[in-house]
């Protein structure tokens, strides 16, 4: 046997050598991403120049922002001091001396914790509806919240929302009650029941609980609430109530009833063949006519009304379009279990047929919320309607790109926050049908 | 078109609004506010302060009305109104008054059925245009390019104009007076027109205000003024003799400094009137006696109102013009308190 045929053994693997420098982090990022041919070099390089000219051009009126002055004049006085005769900067001491109007319209200062506090319940009541993994129980203050944000917001007596709800409670407990005998019938009873309280039953118990022990806040006027206070809590309703109203239509609109079909088709294409603008000026200055003299309807309460209706009709579309993707086998399986109409929507078309359409509704969502700055045509002071306001003032006037800057970020954040939570949404329930 | 018989049918529910309603001056007294609309902001007529107190020259007349009819210059809840909104918000009894920068023409008047009660600012429409243009008169404007909002009255002026003087010019249309302001100064336009305090007020607010001028050439009236429903005459001349006690006031020398001591006694027989030394003329109107006096004390006459919004000492820097008292020269002139 020869032992000696191999001169050397490796006993242990090298190290592996590092990549060249051009293969590894950046670099080869680069040149996969950004130079991998004379035509993308090419187009890299005119987009670098356009970024960074543009970014040049912009770079010194973001760094000579003044944000303390009192007056544009004042502030460009500022910015000449600092930077020399002929600099120019923005001035965001707009922002910093208006954000209250911004945000919160005429609402009295010492008041601000109100709309404050409601601000943060309202994220508490949202959070078990948006998070599933949440306790249930808490779906109960969501429940209250229209109730509570209503009374810190405007304020007035408590008892007012209060025996409000009753009208709830009460309609709920005639539909519980009749229930077994049929589920229309109860419906149908409940909301009669619960309107007869509305109409005739609340102001009585109102007055007497405020006689017997009046807790209340001070009471803040319709027209005085403005900024993006207005903004959030027309948007914030309009897109509560819309989503409901859209289930209702979008069914409507399928079901074998002509009646209900045709006054969902008819109420559908009526409102999405009539802008939003039309609807609102008909809330503003029609409804004053059609109503009887000295009926002090509120304003906001008008403009949600009509923000909904707008955002149901759409809404009713979109998931009409989830349940038209669902396929067939969807709805006899169901029947095929012996579960009723109602059943089966809930338990097994519509949860389908909502997540195939929650990028659609998202956007309506948002669409919805950006539209709510159209209300400055109808004189109410949004954000949008302040910054035609403070520009008319003498020491503003002549300002320009820092207010939409500001009121378009605060928009942004709202917006994107939308759209992020609708990814994580799908995410979640997604059950990969690929 | 579709505007105009949007706004008849407003004027025709506005009469039977009007029939079914008491007089709006009880209902004022009886609210114990005046609902008086302005606009959502126009520099130096109407704009919300940092402490969101309505402040200008519209917001003066609010003022000085709730003064007189309520006894409390604050007393005035300002509901702001779009240029689309404001009839109607008056016609369906939203608004007691407007004092809207509003020009008084003969549709407005009679066919939308609204009552002016006399003329407190007496505008035209002018143009603006750059220094280094090198023009001095609007007639050398022949083939400029202009900046004109939208849907105004503006709009047909300046064709008017430029067809009268067999001129061209090339429209630039713009929505809003910022919008205006940004193109103008972009030099997207070399003309700019609009009524002259709104000119005025935007140069103003031009980092160099000196590189540009305001044309001499007026062409167009634009007589604004307050105005109130009509068929309510009592409220009417409410209205209409507090604006003229403003106006009359600066004219018989009332100032809002000197107006306590002239409401002791005057050998001024008219000014005993006014000031409610001599008694009558409150009770005719249906107000207590002190009306006027409290109305010149809320903002002090005519020619004070304007210098702390709009004169010369402010940054929109109008002086007085057409809008000076009569004899000095200008059209203000109030019937007498006789």
């Amino acid at each position: 046997m020869a032992d000696t045929e191999h001169e050397f053994v490796r006993s242990q693997m090298l190290p592996a050598l590092a990549p060249p420098s051009s293969q590894v982090g950046a670099v080869r990022w680069m040149r996969e991403n950004l130079f991998s041919g004379w035509a993308n070099t090419a187009l890299t390089l005119i987009s670098a120049y356009v970024v960074i000219h543009f970014l040049w051009g912009m770079a010194p009126w973001w760094l000579h922002a003044v944000w303390n002055a009192s007056s544009l004049p004042d502030c460009r006085k500022i910015i000449q001091t600092d930077f020399g005769p002929h600099a120019e900067g923005a001035c965001f001491a707009v922002v910093h001396e208006r954000w209250k109007q911004l945000l919160y319209g005429f609402y009295p200062d010492t008041e601000y914790w109100r709309p404050n506090l409601a601000l943060i319940l309202m994220l508490a009541a949202i959070a078990p509806i948006l998070f599933s993994h949440l306790p249930r129980k808490l779906l109960a203050f969501s429940a209250l919240y229209p109730f509570i944000g209503y009374w810190l917001i405007w304020g007035g007596t408590i008892w007012f929302p209060v025996s409000a709800l009753l009208g709830f409670v009460i309609g709920g407990v005639v539909f519980k009650l009749l229930a077994e005998k049929s589920a229309v019938v109860a419906a149908g009873a409940g909301i009669v029941i619960a309107a007869l309280w509305w109409m005739f039953g609340e102001s009585w118990l109102e007055a007497a609980l405020h006689a017997a022990l009046p807790i209340s806040l001070p009471s803040v006027e319709s027209r005085d609430i403005g900024g993006f206070l207005l903004s959030i809590i027309i948007g914030v309703s309009g897109i509560t109530l819309s989503l409901p109203l859209g289930v209702l239509l979008a069914l409507g609109r399928q079901s074998n009833m002509f009646f209900i079909r045709s006054v969902s088709i008819g109420f559908i294409e009526f409102i999405r063949g009539v802008p939003l603008i039309t609807l609102l000026f008909t809330a503003s200055l029609l409804l004053n006519y059609f109503l009887p003299p000295g009926t002090n309807f509120d304003l906001i309460l008008r403009v949600v009304i009509m923000v909904t209706l707008f955002a149901a009709a759409y809404m009713a579309e979109v998931i009409r379009g989830g349940l038209a993707a669902l396929p067939r086998g969807q709805y006899e399986a169901a029947d095929a279990l012996g579960l009723d109409y109602w059943k089966a929507q809930r338990l097994i078309i519509m949860p389908q047929a909502l997540k195939i359409s929650i990028p659609g509704i998202v956007n309506t969502f948002i669409g919805l919320f950006k539209d709510t700055t159209l209300v400055v045509f109808i004189g109410l002071l949004d954000p949008i309607g302040f910054i035609n306001a403070i520009r008319a003032t003498s020491e503003w006037n002549g300002i320009y790109w820092e207010l939409y800057i500001f009121v378009g970020a605060l928009f942004f954040v709202f917006c994107y926050g939308m759209s992020q939570y609708s990814m994580y949404l799908e995410r979640k329930l997604r059950t990969d049908h690929r | 078109m579709k505007t105009t018989v949007f706004l008849g049918i407003a004027a025709s529910a506005c009469l039977m609004a009007g029939a079914a309603s008491a007089g709006t001056l009880d209902d004022v007294k009886q609210a114990g506010e005046l609902k008086c609309g302005v606009t959502t902001g126009l520099a130096g007529f109407a704009a919300p302060d940092s402490n969101g107190v309505w402040q200008g020259f519209d917001v003066d007349y609010c003022r000085a009305v709730a003064a007189a009819v309520l006894g409390d210059p604050t007393k005035v809840k300002f509901v702001p109104t779009t240029g689309q909104t404001r009839f109607t918000a008056l016609a369906s009894g939203e608004v007691d008054m407007l004092a809207r920068n509003t020009t008084w023409t003969f549709s407005r008047d009679v066919d939308l059925k609204f009552t002016f009660v006399g003329i407190n600012y007496y505008d035209g429409q002018g143009f603006m245009v750059p220094k280094k243009l090198g023009v001095s008169s609007a007639k050398e404007l022949d083939g400029a390019t202009v900046c004109i909002q939208t849907g105004t009255t503006t709009e047909l002026n300046l064709a008017d104009y430029f067809k009268a003087n067999n001129m061209k010019y090339e429209p630039v249309p713009i929505e809003t007076n910022a919008e205006a302001q940004q193109q103008f100064l972009a030099g997207a336009c070399d003309v700019y027109t609009t009524d002259r305090s709104g000119l005025a007020a935007t140069r103003a607010t031009f980092a160099k205000p000196d590189d540009y001028v305001v044309l001499p050439e007026v062409i167009s009236k634009e007589p604004l003024g307050p105005l109130v429903r009509q068929g309510d005459d009592q409220w009417a001349d409410v209205v209409r003799w507090v604006s003229n006690a403003l106006v009359e006031g600066e004219d018989l020398g009332i100032t809002s400094a000197n107006i306590e001591e002239l409401s002791k006694g005057t050998n001024n027989p008219e000014i005993n009137r006014i000031l409610g030394t001599d008694p009558g003329f409150g009770k005719m109107l249906g107000l207590d006696e002190q009306w006027a006096k409290r109305a010149i004390a809320a903002n002090g006459n005519y020619g004070e109102i304007f210098a702390a919004n709009l004169g010369e000492s402010t940054p929109i820097g109008l002086s007085r013009g057409l809008n000076a008292l009569w004899t000095q020269g200008g059209l203000q002139y109030s019937p007498p308190f006789r």
